[in-house]
């Protein structure tokens, strides 16, 4: 037998390279929550439906930006086009809220990690700003594929780019507007229960036991009562929110002089959804 | 520096519920058994270690550190290994171990080396890249040793590691916690409510109940000087107690066996002149560690 055949047991090694900090791990979190997301190193089945949705959402980005170029007809705004797929980001969000909380309920994987130096606002911050990153990219990446068919096909060169430009930001910031609601709301009700499917169909439920009430709402005699309507219902909100500051935006709602109204729900809505999982991640922490 | 000390160490839950009275205990390094029934307060205590949860009065120190101030630098030390089941099914291990690697702070690379090491030491290198859903019970709980392993703490606190798992299984983990303790320089603090195990691989003991030391030594102080022969015979085994008695030896039967402690260089004689005087078929005889059981004799029978 020669030399090199033969299998030495180096036995155990230590480990004395650097140990860093609560920051890296919280990007570690972060990276891992966004990966998760889109069931990057996961099986094949859970790439399905993300992509799907994915998929969906590219396509009629690509589509729009198609249709802009050749005829330049703009069949939807960037504003509206996020209007129009609030059903695909409620979907995308009763996937991926049940994937990041969720699951790690069921698996019983919370000690593990919270014997570790991660903290509860750590956990569960990592696990918002992944599932923001998700859906924002939802709706950014065809957004930028609009603008860049809108860019490379301009009529009067530069300025007409900068102009593009210009709608693209507020419509950005609009689809972050789509993430933190529906963010918020995902995670806390896939916080609640350790089973997946329970977890998305409660967060559908939301949405689907709100949206009568906006209808309702808005067929009722009052001006008043027709304008706040949209206050019912988190996507009918984040929609009034981008009107009222944007008010070339088109998104078809009435919001009469209401809108500091929509923005402020907005902004208590989501601030409250973070810290009901931040109460509720600490005490699932200490267990 | 002693491994854990705790002073007056006291946890209630809402005020009414008592996990921990009044503890006092100092553990030095090594593989220390923590026994004490279901409800005894191991798990209390554990979490109190790992600074889960503050407890109500009294102090507690990891490597002289307190775990409610400096939580960071305990749990960089210390690596935890739950009861209950805590893995998912659908990563594979290498990935999920690489993943808490780096949740205990660990670059990139050296996660994911020390995450093969660790699967590689518990005995689960070939079948790191499979996902744990089709894994065994054994090979899960090897999975949760390594999680614990992978950022080379300086000490695992095992609670019930043997858990679930069959007489092979047990005695496998149980060489392998040994090993952890004896060969790779890591404390160990295992969990059991099974005596019969921890005193196999421990070197010392610390007993609790209902939230109380009961006893902290080690083993070998509590088994010096209390070693017994076990003597059977096949026949005729109430004429021989009859006849040790006789012999000033105090005699206990346990089941088909007569204990006898060893007190004198001349009872092995004593024994096998008796049995040879009454002419009986001697089956065995053999010296035996007293163990570690028979010191909660009575508690342990309770519990049962």
């Amino acid at each position: 037998m020669s030399e090199a055949s033969v299998i030495h047991d180096i036995g155990y090694q230590r480990y004395d390279g650097p140990r860093l900090g609560r920051r890296a791990v919280f990007g570690a979190m972060y990276i891992h929550g966004l990966r998760a997301a889109y069931g990057l190193g996961r099986s094949a089945k859970s790439k399905i439906f993300p992509w799907l949705v994915v998929g969906i959402c590219l396509l009629v980005g690509v589509i729009l930006a198609a249709v802009k170029a050749q005829t330049g007809l703009e069949a939807l705004n960037y504003f509206t086009y996020a209007d129009s797929m609030s059903w695909l980001i409620i979907f995308f969000a009763a996937i991926v809220a049940p994937e990041l909380v969720s699951r790690d309920m069921r698996s019983g994987v919370l000690p593990l990690y919270f014997s570790r130096p991660l903290r509860a606002s750590d956990y569960i911050g990592a696990k918002v700003a992944s599932m923001v990153t998700a859906v924002w990219l939802l709706l950014a990446v065809p957004q930028l594929i609009m603008f860049l068919g809108a860019a490379f096909t301009t009529k009067n060169g530069i300025s007409d780019v900068w102009k593009e430009l210009g709608d693209l930001l507020p419509g950005w910031a609009y689809s972050l507007l789509w993430a933190l609601v529906f963010t918020g709301i995902g995670l806390l009700v896939a916080s609640l229960t350790g089973k997946r499917a329970f977890a998305a169909g409660g967060i559908v439920a939301v949405f689907l036991m709100t949206t009568p009430a906006v209808g309702v709402l808005s067929i009722m005699p009052s001006q008043d009562a027709q304008e706040l309507a949209g206050l019912a219902s988190p996507s009918t909100l984040v929609s009034g929110v981008g009107q009222w500051i944007y008010p070339t935006a088109n998104t078809g709602m009435m919001i009469g002089r209401f809108g500091p109204v929509y923005l402020i729900e907005a902004i208590t809505l989501v601030a409250a959804c973070m810290l009901l999982l931040l109460a509720r991640y600490r005490r699932v922490a200490a267990l | 520096m002693s491994l854990i000390e705790t002073q007056g160490l006291t946890k209630t839950y809402g005020g009414r519920v008592t996990a921990l009275h009044d503890l006092t205990v100092t553990v030095e390094p090594g593989i220390v058994g923590l026994v004490g029934a279901n409800g005894a307060g191991k798990s209390t205590f554990i979490k109190i270690m790992l600074g889960l949860i503050a407890p109500t009065a009294g102090t507690v120190r990891v490597f002289g550190l307190d775990p409610t101030v400096e939580t960071d630098k305990v749990r960089a030390k210390v690596g935890y290994m739950p009861e209950h089941d805590a893995l998912p099914p659908d990563v594979s291990a290498a990935e999920f171990v690489t993943h808490l690697g780096r949740i205990s702070g660990l670059p990139r690379t050296a996660a994911r080396e020390r995450a093969s090491e660790a699967l590689r030491h518990v005995g689960l290198y070939e079948e790191r890249y499979r996902q744990i859903g089709g894994y065994s019970t054994g090979m899960k709980q090897r999975v949760k040793l390594a999680q614990a392993l992978v950022h080379d703490p300086d000490l695992l606190l095992l609670d019930e590691p043997t858990n679930g798992l069959d007489p092979a299984g047990r005695d496998a983990m149980l060489a392998l916690v040994h090993r952890i303790g004896s060969e790779f320089g890591i404390s160990v603090v295992t969990c059991s409510h099974l005596l019969g195990e921890v005193e196999q691989i421990c070197d010392s003991l610390v007993a609790i109940e209902g939230g109380k030391l009961l006893r902290a030594d080690r083993i070998s102080a509590m088994t010096a000087a209390s070693d017994v022969l076990a003597v059977e015979v096949s026949e005729g085994t109430e004429e021989l107690a009859a006849a040790l008695t006789e012999l000033d030896l105090p005699v206990r039967a346990d089941g088909r066996m007569l204990l006898v402690p060893l007190d004198h260089d001349d009872t092995y004689d004593q024994i096998l002149r008796a049995v040879a005087d009454l002419d009986l078929p001697l089956h065995r005889l053999d010296q035996r560690r007293h163990r570690v059981a028979e010191l909660f004799a009575p508690r342990e029978a309770a519990d049962v």
